[in-house]
């Protein structure tokens, strides 16, 4: 017989890792999403689900895609709590934010993103390196990329361009290299100085 | 599972594949949110292989040209959404009418009418099973993963050439767009069947004759056999009849060659049933949920099993009494206002023991919410 | 009343048609005695015999209406479809099956109406089908109801106090969409019917032959024009024979333009370019 007592308070299982790119549409997340997965998956040990959600318009609006990653099958493939956020606008921010978990992860494009609702985030300026610094807006997502690799440790940069240089159109190669290796170089001095933390200013 | 071959690929990516390995040489398609990429993987896969791939001008038209192509001699397929379906139901009637095998995907989105183009849905579900007007039985199954996708859509071409009936393939927006891990199989990894063609002399063949297991062999065209195909009720060489005792011969004939094949037709996937005393029963990317909400709630010390409906259509009405004869509690989880609820309640009639969670906003239910329900049944 | 001598031509003709008849099929036929349609399957028979194509490589495709039962009667494959569909059919088998040649057999309501969004992409498409457009000014098979092109101020069962609607002009329609032979005929003119069916079925590409033909049960009833015979003599008296230089012409107004009205035979055909696609992708695989 049941003990007929209800289900408490419960949890996805441990190892079970949430995480949610997002921003407006254009900004590439979805495409970003598919290589996180996709390099997450290249290790046979682990599993992951890709899945997204988007408005009917190919421009604008809040855009979000969730990878899903753990070492045992993943059977409810949408993200419920986050362990990782990444904002890449005030608006995706906004949104989502109330969807991350309490200590989760939070890193936001501080180009677009001027208020955080929280003292621990990490904060780098996606879109503007890609303007100034590679002169191509494109490659945010994937300088973006290179910075999940470093301030955490769901995928390793090697993973990562492995994936990126196989996916990038021809003649691409070499700013998509750049423009990871930007992100991870950038994400680990942020990780270095703060200790895990960076402190809003 | 070789690891190299391992790839990132979308549900609908998934299909195209299925469809392929199955024999699928022609797809006809118009576009429509959140089927395209079947489309798409068509146009660029089956000119590789030989196959053709034609964007028509609309739904209406694409399924027509799927028959027009299966009659024609090859394996044909199309994918659209409720709206594309909706359109495409008076030739599909056709193609049940004149036994033309073939493939109809639906990666079901909100409706009804335009409804929600980006979301997901499972309230398409009765429409696969009488969409058209008359009597007819219509097959339909559903993947619930990546995999699925592929190994369902070979099941479904397989269904159609065997018993020469269009299938519907009932994705649904989470599955079709969700990407997962997956290795395609090995040719010969799964059996693949063609339609059985006939061999006696042009001057005997009937098309639509009363044989033994009900389905009759189809030649293509240019083989000899010159038949005529209508969608008016025909007689056994396929010319309009309006005799009642014709009429009553293909209409029963139509239902037979399903009704009487059941075994080969039904496939549900059990989970911890042996000891179950609540049972989930799902279909879809809903039955992803229950899954989880059943390792959760195992993990809590009860007994919760789940039952998916690979085959929606015909009902799996023996599998699921076997499955479910023994459980306290039913709990139907389901992307709709309650379709497949009253099939389970039909098999289930002790009214207490079912109990329905329904969503219909857009939204995959969350293992929370089968929970709660749980919950609330069991206490 | 039947003529004590027949012609030996008029043997020969009948016995041709006798020969592409299907065995299992009994007659009487469904259509109103003096139709048009008839005449048109002749004339069908006839092209295709001299063409010597093989019945087992020729299909015939209709949708729904009088014209579109001609399939039944006639020992080729046959695909008789849904109302207004049958390009759309046509189109799936040949585009299947490049091998066959592919006849539509259509009327005015089903190919104009219902189906006037798969003509025009057909036509678009330029593939080698064959469409014949048995246009009888209205809806037979249902009962005398308005068709696209039935003329302005006639009656029908649905325009009772006359037909305020515009016409299509089928051919110049067809033209505009892109087909690249286009001819017109009537029931009476039966030897240049002959060769405008033979030639469309030739010509590679898509072709469209719109043959005028008579209900008089419905549309020569309602409008008080006579039997049969009446309508056939109007479509002598009005036909203007040869390649008219446009299709809707101000002079002719009142007259029936017949013959080749356009023909394109430098525009590529939907087949040959993909099996042009088919090609390349097999050489870069070997």
């Amino acid at each position: 017989m049941m003990n007929g007592s209800a289900l408490g308070e419960f949890h996805f299982p441990d190892d079970r890792y949430e995480i949610r790119l997002s921003g407006s549409g254009g900004q590439g997340l979805v495409l970003a999403a598919m290589l996180l997965a996709e390099a997450v998956g290249a290790d046979p040990a682990k599993r992951v689900i890709q899945t997204k959600s988007y408005g009917p318009e190919a421009r604008g609006g809040a855009s979000k895609s969730d990878v899903v990653i753990s070492t045992s099958d993943i059977y409810y493939p949408k993200a419920y709590k986050l362990d990782l956020l990444l904002a890449m606008t005030q608006e995706s921010l906004d949104k989502y934010y109330r969807d991350l978990k309490e200590h989760g992860t939070l890193i936001v494009d501080d180009t677009l993103v001027s208020q955080v609702p929280c003292e621990e985030y990490y904060a780098l300026s996606f879109t503007q390196f890609a303007q100034e610094q590679l002169h191509n807006v494109m490659v945010a997502n994937v300088i973006a990329l290179g910075s999940i690799a470093a301030i955490t440790s769901v995928v390793s940069l090697k993973a990562l361009m492995k994936v990126v240089l196989a996916r990038a159109p021809r003649g691409t190669e070499e700013i998509n290299r750049a423009a990871l290796e930007m992100g991870f170089h950038e994400g680990m001095l942020l990780r270095q100085e703060s200790e895990g933390f960076c402190i809003a200013a | 599972m070789p690891q190299a071959d391992r790839q990132l690929m979308m549900g609908n990516t998934a299909c195209m594949h299925g469809a392929i390995y199955a024999g699928v040489r022609f797809y006809a398609g118009y576009p429509i949110t959140p089927s395209t990429e079947v489309a798409e993987g068509c146009a660029r896969e089956l000119p590789r292989i030989g196959g053709r791939f034609i964007q028509m001008e609309d739904e209406i038209a694409s399924i027509g040209a799927v028959i027009g192509a299966s009659v024609a001699g090859l394996k044909a397929m199309t994918a659209t959404s409720g709206p594309g379906y909706s359109l495409m139901i008076e030739n599909i009637g056709y193609a049940y009418m004149i036994e033309a095998p073939c493939v109809i995907v639906n990666v079901q989105r909100g409706g009804p009418s335009t409804g929600l183009p980006t979301k997901v849905s499972q309230a398409d579900t009765m429409q696969a099973r009488w969409g058209p007007h008359g009597d007819y039985t219509a097959i339909a199954v559903a993947p619930s993963s990546v995999a699925e996708a592929f190994t369902e859509t070979v099941r479904a071409v397989n269904l159609s050439e065997r018993f020469r009936t269009p299938v519907t393939i009932l994705l649904d927006e989470v599955i079709g767009h969700m990407q997962e891990m997956v290795s395609l199989p090995e040719a010969g990894e799964y059996p693949v069947v063609d339609r059985a063609k006939p061999t006696c002399d042009p001057a005997d063949y009937a098309p639509y004759g009363p044989t033994e297991n009900c389905v009759n062999p189809m030649p293509a065209y240019g083989e000899g056999y010159r038949w005529y195909a209508t969608g008016l009720t025909h007689d056994p060489r396929g010319f309009p009849t309006e005799r009642p005792d014709e009429i009553v011969a293909t209409l029963e004939r139509l239902r037979h060659k399903i009704e009487d094949h059941r075994p080969e037709i039904d496939k549900v996937r059990a989970d911890r049933m042996e000891d179950a005393e609540i049972a989930l029963v799902s279909y879809g990317s809903v039955s992803r949920t229950a899954l989880q909400a059943m390792m959760l709630a195992r993990g809590a010390g009860l007994r919760v099993g789940c039952v998916q409906l690979q085959t929606v259509w015909p009902f799996p009405l023996e599998p699921l009494r076997t499955l479910l004869q023994n459980t306290r509690k039913v709990i139907v989880a389901e992307l709709n206002m309650g379709q497949i609820v009253e099939q389970v309640e039909r098999i289930v009639p002790d009214g207490g023991r079912v109990h329905s969670l329904l969503r219909y906003d857009g939204e995959l239910i969350t293992p929370h919410q089968l929970i709660d329900k749980i919950n609330e049944v069991s206490t | 009343m039947t003529p004590a001598v027949k012609s030996s031509a008029a043997v020969q003709q009948s016995d041709v048609v006798l020969r592409y008849l299907r065995p299992h099929k009994k007659f009487p036929n469904l259509w109103c005695p003096g139709c048009g349609n008839g005449i048109v399957m002749s004339s069908l028979v006839r092209a295709i015999d001299k063409l010597g194509l093989a019945k087992d490589n020729v299909v015939l495709v209709s949708g729904i209406g009088c014209s579109s039962r001609m399939p039944v009667y006639l020992d080729f494959q046959a695909l008789h479809t849904t109302h207004g569909r049958a390009l759309a059919f046509a189109t799936g088998v040949k585009f299947a099956r490049p091998d066959l040649k592919v006849v539509v057999i259509t009327g005015d309501g089903d190919c104009l109406s219902i189906g006037g969004n798969h003509l025009i992409h057909a036509c678009r498409r330029n593939i080698d089908i064959t469409t014949i457009l048995i246009n009888n000014y209205i809806y037979g098979m249902t009962g005398g109801q308005i068709s696209p092109t039935t003329p302005s101020g006639s009656v029908s069962t649905t325009t009772p106090y006359g037909n305020m609607e515009k016409q299509f002009e089928a051919c110049e329609l067809a033209k505009g969409a892109g087909a690249t032979f286009i001819a017109r005929t009537t029931v009476y003119h039966t030897s240049q019917m002959d060769r405008m069916i033979t030639e469309a079925i030739q010509h590679r590409g898509f072709s469209f032959v719109e043959v005028l033909s008579n209900c008089h049960t419905y549309y020569g009833r309602l409008n008080r024009l006579g039997q049969a015979t009446a309508l056939l003599r109007m479509f002598q008296e009005k036909a203007a024979r040869g390649k008219a230089k446009s299709i809707i012409d101000e002079e002719s107004k009142d007259m029936i333009v017949t013959g080749v009205l356009h023909r394109d035979d430098e525009k590529t055909e939907l087949c040959d370019e993909y099996q042009k696609l088919l090609d390349s992708l097999s050489k870069g695989k070997a």
